[in-house]
């Protein structure tokens, strides 16, 4: 049964370099490496020592809080590095690959017989747990609790953001295995969403609930379509998983394997031939940064698409949950008159001498500049047009700001992740840093509600 | 000179005087200022061009405003002329000179005094210097009267800035408009200057007297005449919708406002919900008086006949209304910020501006006192809307669906009602 789910409030942001529709392999990686940042709220505590031998699909660490919730290794070979920040805290884990790689081979799972429990404890201990995100709070799913439904986004929307129609290809039983095991842990619905023109692998899918979705970002974003399709209320908790990571889940699933591959875009206007790689989790990002080659030596490269992407080099390594990899321009550099001269090759959402509104097609090649300085909130009802959700965003980031409890769970901070206020971040007036708003709210709700 | 700008603010990086040099390097470049958190671009509007996009829909505002006040000064020396023609009667280098000198110093006088104490307070608070001044320096000069003594005009606006916005926190948390509050400053401190028929036209307090008699020119609003009981006047609809009338320096062109209007809803910076609900608000209210004049339920000799007996749509053509429509009542501010309450809030601006406008028995003019009040009352429209939001979410929890814990080992679905 398919719904459709048209969005109208929202902006496309159109960027030159586009990943082309060609998939190369990426040199293998001589480092891997696990950033525990990407792990929000997870303290580790590490099982391996410095130095020891790794299988790929091998635990590196647990979570603190649960003993049963396992990190793996996503390459076999040495652990050489444990790199650690201010008070310890562990920043890094750095994997020295070997030439030939050796999995952990865990029991195949028949996912058509298996019951929710053993489900549940495999992904833990296989290392598959950490993909399923949930919502409220935006972290790792929590297995204690039973979510109400399982959502699934595969219509891209965001900025030079992987097509997931392309990177699904020929995934097909990877997939189903996934949304089967995955079916079993909710008693609600398990709702996927594709793009109303495409033809998506997901759209084949048995056990799923399918929704048309049509229209500008962030009607893409999983977010948008939860508050769209079934929003959550105070006390229920919703998974969000990427397609991509089904893909993983399926074939942990299917062969009792961590495969740790991933087909990623690289974009951007910085990057020569921006196409699509196939690399692994944590491999390093020059491995294929540098195959297409970079037009200038100063750029912003980011894990992720250029809206919630985090700040990286090209020594840095693939993100965990990332599967784009975006090289902008820098834009540290002063503009004469800039606050009031015409400006045709930025992006607005106002008509303010602005002519972006004239060619909504057109593609530009935005740099890292602020384009202004902060400021306290002035403009109003400027959020609202681009933020297709049933909430009030700037009373919702005010009292996110104020830090009031009562406010942030009435406004409807239990239905919304970072990602959600990426776009309205984007088109601030003030230059408020929102997703970080967003974080810290969701961080104290969390701690102090739990 | 972009280097040499560059060394300087990095020397001067974390000391007093940083605020007050950035705001001036910023003004002439915009910074470099790169992402840090969150989104890696961001759209190319700032505040600034924000506020400039305002400025700029003002500034036919202030031109006819010069033009107006020698227009005004010398029509009431030498009586309005018979034919009138644009170039010959209007703009002409007479006239722009006359309202240059007049109109001006108040001009630099409302940014010097406002600009100064921003730049004061920045450096004070050690936070940059914010550009809500930029609009409301320029406001001010056009909703005042252009004989308005340059002295009061500076406490008033040290009043404004100081009271007004900057004891709030400055730019985005005052909560009423400072220009508004400037003006009600001198309007409630200086009434005998402020109100009567003397102080809009150039002269008219300095007892100039008109050619060929002794009698002193007076310079009467078309409101002020029409609350003396009259219901004839001399000026055409045309000269009240072009302007061609005495009032405050920038709001008797209702053309050049109506304009000014459509370049702010275009460029999508003030919004169009308040605009046209507070036009509704204040037709209402037109249509309500001329219905009780219509029903003769209020005698002819009564003081609020000759405003009452006006004609309801051209209460938008005279007086403030139409200025204060378009460019107080969209302060983003002070307004509403939910879009439903911004058609409350600018419909009771129009309706409360007519009511007041009506029955003032000081002066004749009620909007700057409407939207000051709806000021005031924006926050607790806000409230109401957006509990209506929450109480649609309140709802959608008594249905929700929570679902035991696993460690409960309590598999069956439980519909919690709340």
């Amino acid at each position: 049964m398919s719904k459709d789910i048209r969005i109208k409030k929202g902006l496309n942001i159109n960027l030159i370099g586009a990943a082309e529709q060609t998939t190369s392999k990426a040199v293998l990686s001589n480092v891997y490496a696990l950033n525990l940042d990407d792990f929000h709220g997870i303290t580790p505590k590490m099982f391996v020592k410095q130095g020891a031998e790794v299988k790929a699909g091998e635990p590196l660490f647990f979570n603190k809080n649960r003993e049963d919730m396992l990190f793996v290794s996503p390459v076999s070979g040495e652990l050489v590095e444990i790199v650690r920040g201010a008070r310890r805290k562990i920043l890094t884990l750095k994997i020295l690959a070997d030439k030939t790689q050796e999995y952990v081979n865990h029991k195949i799972v028949d996912v058509e017989k298996s019951d929710a429990e053993s489900i549940r404890s495999f992904l833990l201990q296989s290392g598959g747990w950490p993909f399923i995100k949930q919502r409220p709070y935006d972290i790792i799913a929590n297995p204690e609790a039973t979510p109400k439904a399982i959502f699934i986004s595969g219509y891209t929307t965001a900025p030079l953001a992987a097509d997931a129609n392309y990177v699904l290809n020929g995934k097909e039983a990877e997939l189903q295995a996934a949304i089967t095991a995955l079916g079993k842990l909710t008693p609600g619905k398990v709702h996927v969403s594709v793009g109303s023109e495409s033809n998506s692998p997901l759209e084949k899918l048995d056990g799923i609930t399918l929704h048309k979705v049509s229209g500008p970002h962030p009607a893409g974003l999983v977010g948008t379509q939860i508050n769209k399709i079934d929003p959550i209320n105070k006390g229920e908790v919703a998974w969000t998983i990427t397609p991509q990571d089904l893909v993983i889940l399926g074939e942990l699933f299917l062969t009792g394997k961590f495969n740790a591959e991933r087909t990623i875009a690289l974009g951007g206007s910085i990057v020569k031939a921006p196409k699509y790689y196939t690399t692994k989790i944590g491999a390093e990002i020059s491995t294929f940064l540098y195959a297409s080659g970079v037009n200038e030596d100063k750029f912003r490269l980011i894990n992720g698409d250029v809206l919630t992407g985090s700040k990286t080099h090209p020594e840095g390594y693939l993100g965990f949950y990332n599967n784009t990899v975006t090289a902008i321009p820098e834009g540290d550099d002063y503009e004469f008159f800039g606050w009031n001269k015409p400006i045709f090759n930025k992006i607005s959402s106002t008509r303010a001498l602005t002519f972006s509104w004239m060619q909504p097609n057109k593609k530009y090649d935005l740099d890292t500049n602020t384009n202004g300085e902060h400021r306290a909130f002035v403009v109003t009802g400027r959020y609202e047009d681009v933020f297709p959700l049933d909430i009030y965003p700037l009373q919702l980031l005010k009292a996110c700001m104020v830090k009031d409890l009562d406010e942030m769970e009435q406004l409807g901070l239990y239905e919304v992740a970072p990602e959600d206020f990426s776009l309205t971040e984007f088109i601030c007036i003030s230059k408020q840093p929102h997703q970080q708003i967003i974080r810290e709210g969701l961080d104290l709700l969390h701690q102090e509600i739990g | 000179m972009k280097e040499k700008l560059h060394q300087i603010k990095e020397k001067y990086k974390g000391k007093k005087m940083a605020p007050a040099f950035n705001a001036i390097h910023t003004f002439l470049y915009s910074p470099n200022e790169t992402t840090h958190s969150g989104s890696h671009v961001r759209s190319a509007d700032d505040l600034k061009r924000t506020m400039n996009t305002v400025i700029m829909a003002l500034v036919p505002c202030l031109l006819f405003g010069i033009f107006n006040a020698g227009y005004q000064h010398y029509s009431a020396i030498n009586g309005f002329p018979a034919e009138f023609s644009l170039f010959e009667h209007f703009l002409t280098w007479e006239n722009f000179w006359l309202g240059a000198i007049t109109v001006l110093p108040i001009v630099i006088v409302s940014y010097g005094v406002g600009l100064a104490i921003e730049f004061i307070f920045a450096v004070i608070k050690g936070h940059e210097v914010e550009e809500g001044y930029l609009v409301t320096g320029m406001l001010v000069p056009l909703i005042v009267p252009v004989d308005t003594p340059l002295w009061m005009l500076a406490v008033a606006v040290a009043f404004g800035v100081v009271i007004g916005k900057e004891v709030f926190g400055g730019t985005g948390m005052n909560i009423l408009n400072p220009a508004l509050t400037i003006r009600a400053f001198l309007f409630f401190a200086y009434p005998t200057w402020m109100s009567g028929d003397k102080v809009w036209v150039h002269g008219a307090k300095d007892g100039i007297t008109q050619a060929g008699s002794a009698d002193a020119i007076s310079g009467e609003t078309v409101l002020g005449y029409l609350a003396q009981g009259n219901t004839e006047f001399t000026y055409s609809l045309s000269d009240m919708f072009y302007g061609f009338i005495p009032g405050s320096v920038g709001e008797t062109s209702t053309l050049l406002i109506l304009l000014g209007g459509l370049f702010l809803i275009f460029s999508k910076i003030a919004s169009w919900r308040i605009m046209l609900s507070a036009v509704i608000g204040s037709l209402a209210m037109g249509l309500i008086f001329n219905g009780i004049v219509a029903a003769e339920w209020i005698p002819e000799y009564s003081k609020f006949y000759g405003l009452m007996n006006f004609e309801y749509w051209q209460h938008l053509l005279v007086g403030g209304l139409a200025f204060g429509i378009v460019f107080m009542a969209t302060d983003p501010v002070t307004g509403s910020q939910t879009n439903r309450g911004k058609w409350i809030y600018g419909f009771l601006i129009g309706f409360m501006s007519v009511m007041i406008r009506v029955f003032n028995p000081g002066y004749p003019e009620g909007v700057f006192l409407a939207i000051l009040l709806m000021n005031v009352f924006a926050p607790t429209i806000d409230h109401y809307v957006v509990r209506g939001n929450i109480k649609r979410r309140m709802k959608r929890l008594k249905t929700a669906t929570i679902h035991p814990k696993v460690t409960d080992g309590v598999e069956a679905l439980k519909t919690e009602t709340v």
